[in-house]
């Protein structure tokens, strides 16, 4: 790879922070060999690679959670050791992690100066505290009081609380692990703002994401590291998506989005139809058609009701009024095992919480949900069908593993993800909705659940994709329609004759937009 | 990726067969050492000399070892119920009381006159009802699991005194109590029975659907939901399995005793089998556990209990020792949560 090897531009100004052949050896496997990275004061460092690929050890070593096995590390020149977090802090490095890492029930100020309390004679100086923590919130601008219980705010109020810490404490590199993640479109344009003007004060921030979009919008420089490995770094003048998805997945992806059926659009029969359905909460009022073969984008901002919707069909919680019907035929779902039934599978947007059975084998977890249609008399598994069933998975969803009764607990996400989807898949369904399906999933399984939803369309199953992420839904999609506040406010895409852009899906998402997806006024003055 | 892949894969692989391994042995050991331990104290107190404590002990022998399996029956029999019950993350607190009513309906059955066997399916079934009432309060009413078996624990205690008017019942020709005879080389029926209902237990956990769906409702029960599992049936199957099992040690202790008294039959046997169960190494929050982890338990429970009489250990630093066996039992389960921590 040393033909992807670029020396940093600026390299007459000596780096706040340099990093020279970090290596991390957990027993004889290497979690990073031979990282180097080189921050500035005043730029954004976007940190990028696939799941597994060392950002987050690398990181962890920065914050002195773990040691190095071999390499330096040097701030403002000297080099330093940094052998806990204390170092750290007193370095000037602060990290505001993914997790956020706040007491609930105590205030903002007491979360910011926790550790550090200034005291008189072993009291606690709530004056001097509120004033400095209004100070470093002020910066912030932000809308919420230092004398607030932090469990009364927002995700993205806490992660300004987070920020203001780091500043309180003098923080001179702050890392950002995916700070948007759990973030609406809006506190996200919020957060970049707050990062501008941390740049604009010369701190240097490590800006670890996902998102290319929000690499875009802010790096100064990235730097992409694979399997452990540096890569290479780029200047934002030379950033380009394919060069990146390059540069991180190691092989050119020419066409990463599958799709290439704008030309023919032409799906089957109508397959799930919905009219009224409600749930008597954030559900007011939903009707659309879904035809079999039909990529369905279902788009909104977060707390419009989609996923909610999307429960609702697969029978997770209850109807209040509205009808169904799949294939032509009324149904009425009481709960998932029917909708299983009637051929409706669902992919939960959040697989940790109520989709993997983390302590369980990946073959227990791609068979649960189809056991009780293969078992023999009595009840008994069906263990040589189980395994043909894991081995087909395994196969043809390219999960990665060592072995089938290793725990899901121990795969990366994009694995547990394609293990997740390929359990939906044994059940054969006509319909299947999919939840955020690539959230938290590295670029390769990204690509590859892309490619397994084009290919369950062309074999005639209806799909409704929920996505945040709206080059996804530009990208695989037949069809978009748009939910707002319970309700489906617009429809992009298919038989429309609009066309599918970021652009409408936002404006009629956030209600700047009459149904057709023509903006009433632009949605960004 | 796949190149990092294909060189930690025999690594990873080995270092999990270990801990895997490690994890099936569980607490294997500690049972041989504590067995290895008792037969060289007792015989150091028997004779007082280091040279011959080992070969005059008096724990390792064929007819001691007897005597500890038919000890630890009837704590097997209700911790296998209690297997199924922590694995979907509850817990049964009533199974020393519901052991308690069977015992009494089993010898109050079996002194009807021409009916006296019958004693055994009364015993069972009122065991099965009254872990249906645990179950249907806990997978219908959605109560929290301590809450109810406690709950029950109390009540039925309650009834079991009521069932014999608050007196010890006496049956002196039994007519099932051949069953805490022998059955062959001086081991008890009780011992046979305990280890059936092991194996029976083991098939269902290893080899059903059912097994599988017990382990992924404790595992994650909001997804078991959206995987269409019925949740609610496989609660009631695991109260309803308590409940069966404590009714079966009810009939098994009356054939020992040839009565059965409300007040004082099974008085915290509940603890016992809950320090089998983790001492077998099953979580605490349900989804991880075998079945045969929680015999070691219960044999570990029977040598402790036995072995600290032949050394001479008096009543009072038995409950003492045991409690603090039930201790490391539960800093052990963490411990092993910790090791398995994962990314």
């Amino acid at each position: 790879m040393p033909q992807e090897l670029e020396k940093p531009l600026r390299t007459k100004a000596i780096p706040l922070l340099r990093m020279r052949g970090i290596k991390k050896q957990f027993g004889p496997a290497f979690a990073l060999n031979g990282v180097d990275l080189d921050i500035y004061p005043g730029e954004v460092h976007a940190l990028m690679g696939e799941n597994g690929a060392g950002k987050s050890t690398l990181m962890k070593i920065l914050s002195g959670a773990h040691s190095c096995t071999a390499g330096t590390i040097e701030v403002n020149g000297r080099p330093v050791l940094i052998s806990g977090p204390t170092d750290a802090k007193t370095l000037g490095i602060s990290i505001i992690y993914q997790e956020l890492a706040l007491a609930p029930n105590l205030t903002v100020a007491q979360n910011m100066v926790l550790g550090q309390e200034k005291a008189r004679f072993g009291f606690v100086d709530r004056n001097a505290t509120t004033t400095a923590c209004r100070k470093a919130l002020d910066e912030l601008d932000v809308d919420f009081s230092p004398t607030d219980k932090v469990a009364s705010l927002s995700l993205a109020q806490r992660q300004q609380v987070e920020i203001a810490r780091a500043l309180l404490s003098d923080c001179r590199i702050l890392v950002m692990d995916e700070p948007t993640t759990s973030l609406s479109s809006r506190e996200c344009e919020r957060l970049f703002a707050i990062v501008r003007k941390l740049r604009a004060q010369g701190l240097a921030i490590i800006y670890i994401s996902h998102r290319m979009d929000e690499v875009y919008d802010l790096a100064d420089r990235v730097t992409v590291l694979r399997d452990g490995r540096y890569v290479g770094s780029v200047t934002r003048a030379d950033l380009s998506e394919e060069r990146l998805v390059q540069m991180m997945v190691g092989r050119d992806l020419s066409s990463f989005y599958q799709k290439d059926r704008n030309t023919g659009y032409a799906p089957g029969a109508t397959l799930l139809s919905v009219r009224n359905l409600r749930d008597g909460a954030k559900v007011k009022d939903v009707s659309f058609d879904l035809r079999r073969g039909e990529v369905l984008g279902l788009a909104g901002i977060v707390g419009a009701g989609r996923t909610e919707f999307a429960r609702l069909v697969y029978g997770a919680s209850r109807v209040t009024g509205g009808t169904m019907s799949l294939d032509g035929e009324s149904i009425e779902i009481r709960s998932p095992l029917d909708a299983l039934q009637a051929g409706i599978a669902y992919l939960t947007e959040d697989r940790k919480h109520d989709g993997l059975f983390l302590d369980m084998s990946v073959s227990a977890n791609v068979n649960i949900a189809a056991i009780g249609d293969d078992s023999k008399a009595f009840g008994f598994l069906d263990s040589a069908k189980e395994k043909s069933r894991t081995a087909g998975a395994v196969r043809e969803m390219k999960i990665a593993l060592s072995g089938p009764q290793i725990n899901v607990g121990a795969l990366s996400g994009g694995n547990q993800q394609k293990v997740l989807l390929a359990r939906l898949l044994q059940t054969r369904p006509k319909l299947i909705i999919l939840d955020e399906p690539t959230r938290g999933v590295d670029i390769g399984a990204k690509s590859e659940i892309y490619r397994i939803i084009e290919t369950l369309a062309h074999n005639g199953t209806g799909v409704l994709v929920i996505s945040s992420d709206l080059p996804e839904l530009v990208g695989i999609t037949d069809r978009v329609v748009v939910m707002r506040d319970g309700r489906i406010e617009g429809e992009v895409g298919g038989s429309t004759g609009t066309p599918i852009t970021s652009e409408k899906i936002i404006a009629i998402a956030t209600g700047t937009a009459g149904r057709d997806g023509h903006p009433l006024r632009e949605a960004r003055p | 990726m796949t190149t990092t892949l294909s060189t930690e894969q025999p690594l990873i692989r080995r270092r999990r067969a270990i801990r895997t391994s490690f994890h099936a042995l569980g607490m294997f050991p500690i049972l041989v050492l504590i067995s290895l331990a008792f037969q060289f104290m007792s015989g150091y107190t028997e004779t007082g000399s280091l040279l011959d404590a080992w070969t005059s002990g008096r724990f390792l022998t064929m007819q001691n070892l007897s005597i500890v399996m038919q000890q630890a029956s009837i704590n097997t029999v209700l911790a296998a119920g209690m297997t199924f019950v922590i694995l979907t993350g509850g817990i049964d607190l009533s199974v020393g009381s519901i052991l308690a009513a069977s015992a009494m309906v089993a010898v109050m059955v079996s002194l009807v006159p021409g009916w006296g066997m019958f004693g055994i399916a009364a015993g069972i079934l009122l065991g099965l009802f009254l872990g249906a009432v645990n179950g249907g309060l806990v997978a219908f009413g959605k109560l929290p699991p301590f809450i109810v078996t406690l709950g029950s624990l109390t009540a039925v205690r309650g009834l079991a005194r009521v069932l014999g008017d608050d007196k010890t019942v006496f049956n002196a020709d039994l007519p099932f109590a051949a069953i805490s005879g022998n059955a062959f080389l001086g081991i008890s029926w009780l011992t046979v029975m305990a280890f059936a209902v092991i194996v029976i237990s083991w098939i269902i956990l290893r080899f059903t659907t059912l097994g599988v769906r017990i382990y992924a409702v404790g595992g994650n029960e909001a997804a078991a939901k959206l995987a269409g599992i019925k949740v609610w049936q496989i609660l009631m199957f695991v109260y309803c399995a308590s409940g069966l099992l404590a009714g079966l040690g009810g009939v098994m202790s009356s054939t020992r005793l040839l009565a059965a008294n409300g007040l004082q039959l099974g008085q915290s046997y509940e603890l016992d089998a809950i320090a089998a169960v983790i001492l077998g190494g099953t979580s605490f929050v349900g989804g991880v556990g075998t079945i045969w982890g929680t015999l070691i338990g219960a044999l570990i429970i029977a040598v402790l209990s036995n072995g600290l009489i032949l050394t001479g250990v008096s009543d009072v630093w038995q409950f003492i020792i045991k409690g603090l066996v039930i201790i490391c039992a539960v800093a052990l389960d963490r411990y092993r949560l910790m090791g398995s921590g994962r990314t």
